[in-house]
């Protein structure tokens, strides 16, 4: 593994809360940050249009909304995550196929396990993809 | 005047960089070949080989999904702002069962 996510223990509280919110249908967010700070600070839940246990996709309208507000507050989407509800953390063919935003971590989580979650994150670059460590830690942001 | 389109961080390889160019046209399918000419090659990540509107990306015009405007022959004009996004998608489904889901 080369890079690293750093991300704040209370957004990884978040995202694994809404994954177990939705499962079994797959969720999907963001965790948007300053630009160029590699750092996620702001949470943000999206809803999966595909409403399924095995394909998440967000609502192309919430999209441009939610892309134009990190623009005006100089943000990028520095995490962009889904939950996987029966397989492991790993990113299927079809996440690499569409992975668009080669900036960011791709945080993948699985819920399968009613009491214990898998947290992995990702580089996926013109359809290579890069494990990298995660590293939780405390308080950076309140979340 | 011309139309002004947003660029995506992964298609700024085409464009020199550039997060914003201008183009011309009176359909976005015209519009879409107008930026090819000049920037070569991105018409083919934002169409496919058959013809019909990529599904890694989104396009808007002037705010409303394309795919609501008549998607290629959604009407532009100058002034205008247009805006392409990669569509964020995927899950643990095949892509070829992922693909067939979305009718394409």
């Amino acid at each position: 593994m080369n890079g690293v996510l750093t991300i704040d223990s209370a957004i990884v509280s978040a995202i694994v809360a809404h994954a177990r919110r939705d499962h079994p249908d797959e969720a999907c967010g963001v965790v948007a940050g300053p630009a160029g700070s590699d750092l996620p600070t702001r949470h943000i839940a999206m809803d999966n249009a595909a409403r399924s246990m095995t394909f998440y996709e967000f609502d192309s309208m919430e999209q441009l909304r939610v892309w134009r507000e990190m623009d005006d507050n100089d943000e990028e989407p520095v995490v962009i995550y889904h939950s996987h509800t029966a397989t492991e953390a790993y990113p299927s063919r079809t996440d690499v196929k569409f992975a668009g935003e080669p900036g960011a971590h791709y945080v993948l989580v699985s819920t399968r396990e009613p009491d214990a979650e898998e947290i992995r994150s990702f580089r996926i670059v013109d359809g290579v993809v890069t494990e990298e460590e995660v590293n939780i830690v405390d308080a950076t942001v309140d979340a | 005047m011309a139309v002004e389109v947003r660029v995506p961080t992964i298609l700024r390889s085409y464009t020199g960089g550039a997060k914003v160019v201008e183009g011309s046209g009176e359909t976005l399918s015209g519009l879409i070949d107008n930026l090819d000419a000049q920037h070569n090659g991105l018409k083919g990540r934002l169409i496919t080989p058959e013809g019909g509107l990529h599904r890694f990306v989104n396009i808007y015009v002037n705010d409303e999904d394309v795919r609501f405007l008549g998607a290629l022959e959604a009407p532009v004009k100058d002034g205008d702002s247009v805006t392409i996004l990669p569509a964020v998608a995927g899950g643990a489904l095949g892509f070829a069962a992922a693909a067939a889901l979305l009718g394409k």
